[in-house]
């Protein structure tokens, strides 16, 4: 199996940073690590899934209702996805609410469908839907640190920033309260994209 | 075999969908019942902590508390009642009463349910937990006040939002805004009254809390929807008798007390015995004599 599958997900060829997908969940639930890690975990199980079993059929399904018969595959495994949280995990599910039902939109996954697991056999098909999940999910990861350590003061809710720091324990610190709205989420995603260019230089336009 | 032609199209679709339906199907009822359970332990959580039970001192949540335990130990009475203040017979307050259909039906003046949780604190004394529903800002917000056996002070009261600004509305349910709400009087002079929430600082009135700086809409939608619901409850909190303090205690029988003047110097009026006979005792010198 080619190397590329399973490395140009994380870097080269990200799916936020590089193709700009997937953008809108990553602004609404980065807000707390522990949202932003069950919606990768759940974004890389669709993925995965989706992409393998589409693979699997790829030579039965009739091309002119291909997108249809994806969408059904995608929505199936969101649903899953959907009711198993809101069963075992069911703070965690309220907190993302809607957005775990979004996954379906999110354009990597049909993206990767269409792109790749349509014309691969089903094991690159697995790897490379999981790879691009687990990307997307890292540059959640590393917006979501952000965000909750400076907005919130916290890390996965256990409190980093000392009590003791704070104005209103007679400190001279103040949780940045602008990291809470999705423009924050947005102005980090761009620093991350602009750090991965200066170091990627074939991504700079001339 | 020919993957494009009409029929082989319709065919495939129609198994495909039938597959994924039936997929779909079994998972659902396979996980109603946990699911349900979530949704029942998230309500009682709620509950609870409009009566201050699981909470840190300063109003957070205690993560490790046990919340079906706590209400099932405390809550001892659930009942619905109507706008008049009539219980409603074989409704289940808890499981039957959906608060977003009695919003609707109190907005246009139908007949509403209104669920009432009573519940016995640790020290003995009892609260009545009322429900609350209203648009905020953005969407639904809900909430639980906790109101004393004088029918008059608030206990504690709990909110929550479905999608308010963070940082700014969804303030509402953070310990700092509704731990304020314990102790306000539902009066205001001598008149029954919801608690305001009141923009630019309530300035430590009985009735009044401060509202959230830079969500005056949100503050506005809590201060409306406890002022539609808590005027719904009226008839039941007017119409109740106050439980009355008599020798330390509070219990209902006390409702008969002494005529006034019937009792003498250094005697309070008590009620005793199974008939709870108002009599006039000594007045305890000490707690001991309060048995």
């Amino acid at each position: 199996m080619n190397k590329d599958i399973y490395t140009k997900p994380f870097f080269k060829n990200n799916p936020i940073t590089v193709l700009v997908l997937g953008i809108c969940s990553s602004l609404a639930v980065t807000v707390q690590l522990k949202g932003a890690l069950v919606m990768a975990l759940s974004v890389t199980i669709v993925t995965a899934c989706s992409s393998l079993l589409l693979s699997l059929l790829r030579n039965t399904i009739p091309t002119r209702v291909r997108i249809i018969v994806q969408l059904v595959v995608v929505a199936m495994f969101v649903i899953l996805i959907d009711q198993l949280l809101q069963a075992f995990a069911y703070d965690t599910s309220k907190m993302l609410s809607v957005y775990i039902g979004l996954i379906i939109t999110n354009c990597i996954i049909m993206g990767r469908i269409e792109a790749f697991a349509l014309g691969n056999k089903p094991w690159p098909s697995f790897v490379d839907g999981a790879c691009n999940g687990l990307g997307y999910g890292m540059i959640l990861i590393i917006v979501a640190f952000f965000r909750e350590l400076l907005g919130s003061g916290t890390l996965f809710g256990f409190q980093v920033i000392p009590a003791s720091w704070y104005i209103e324990n007679g400190g001279w610190y103040m949780n940045n309260g602008l990291m809470i709205l999705p423009p924050m989420a947005l102005i980090l995603l761009g620093c991350v994209v602009w750090i991965q260019r200066s170091i990627q230089k074939d991504l700079q336009e001339k | 075999m020919n993957t494009n032609s009409n029929t082989y199209t319709v065919i495939y679709t129609t198994i495909l969908v039938v597959i994924v339906a039936a997929i779909l199907a079994f998972a659902a009822s396979a996980l109603k019942d946990k699911q349900q359970a979530n949704m029942d332990l998230a309500k009682m959580k709620t509950i609870m902590l409009a009566a201050n039970m699981g909470q840190t001192p300063d109003g957070n949540v205690d993560k490790g508390a046990d919340f079906m335990k706590l209400y099932n130990d405390h809550i001892t009475n659930t009942f619905a009642i109507d706008a008049e203040g009539n219980v409603l017979e074989g409704v289940d307050a808890f499981k039957d009463i959906d608060l977003k259909t009695q919003y609707t039906n109190l907005k246009k003046g139908l007949d509403v349910k209104l669920p009432v949780y009573e519940c016995t604190m640790d020290d003995g004394r009892k609260v009545n937990i009322l429900a609350m529903y209203g648009a905020g800002l953005w969407g639904a917000i809900w909430g639980y006040v906790a109101v004393e056996d004088d029918n008059e002070t608030v206990a504690g009261a709990i909110f929550d939002h479905a999608s308010e600004t963070p940082g700014l509305g969804a303030k509402i349910a953070e310990p700092a805004f509704y731990t304020q709400f314990r102790g306000k009087k539902l009066s205001d002079a001598g008149q029954f009254s919801s608690v305001k929430v009141v923009k630019g600082g309530a300035n430590g009135s009985e009735n009044g809390v401060d509202a959230i700086s830079g969500a005056t809409m949100t503050s506005k939608a809590v201060s409306t929807s406890l002022e539609q619901w808590l005027g719904a409850y009226k008839a039941f909190l007017t119409s109740r008798p106050a439980a009355k303090e008599c020798c330390g205690k509070s219990e209902e029988c006390c409702g008969e007390c002494c005529a006034e003047g019937e009792c003498g110097s250094g005697e309070e009026c008590c009620c005793s015995g199974e008939g709870c006979e108002a009599e006039c005792e000594v007045e305890p010198v000490n707690t001991e004599k309060d048995e």
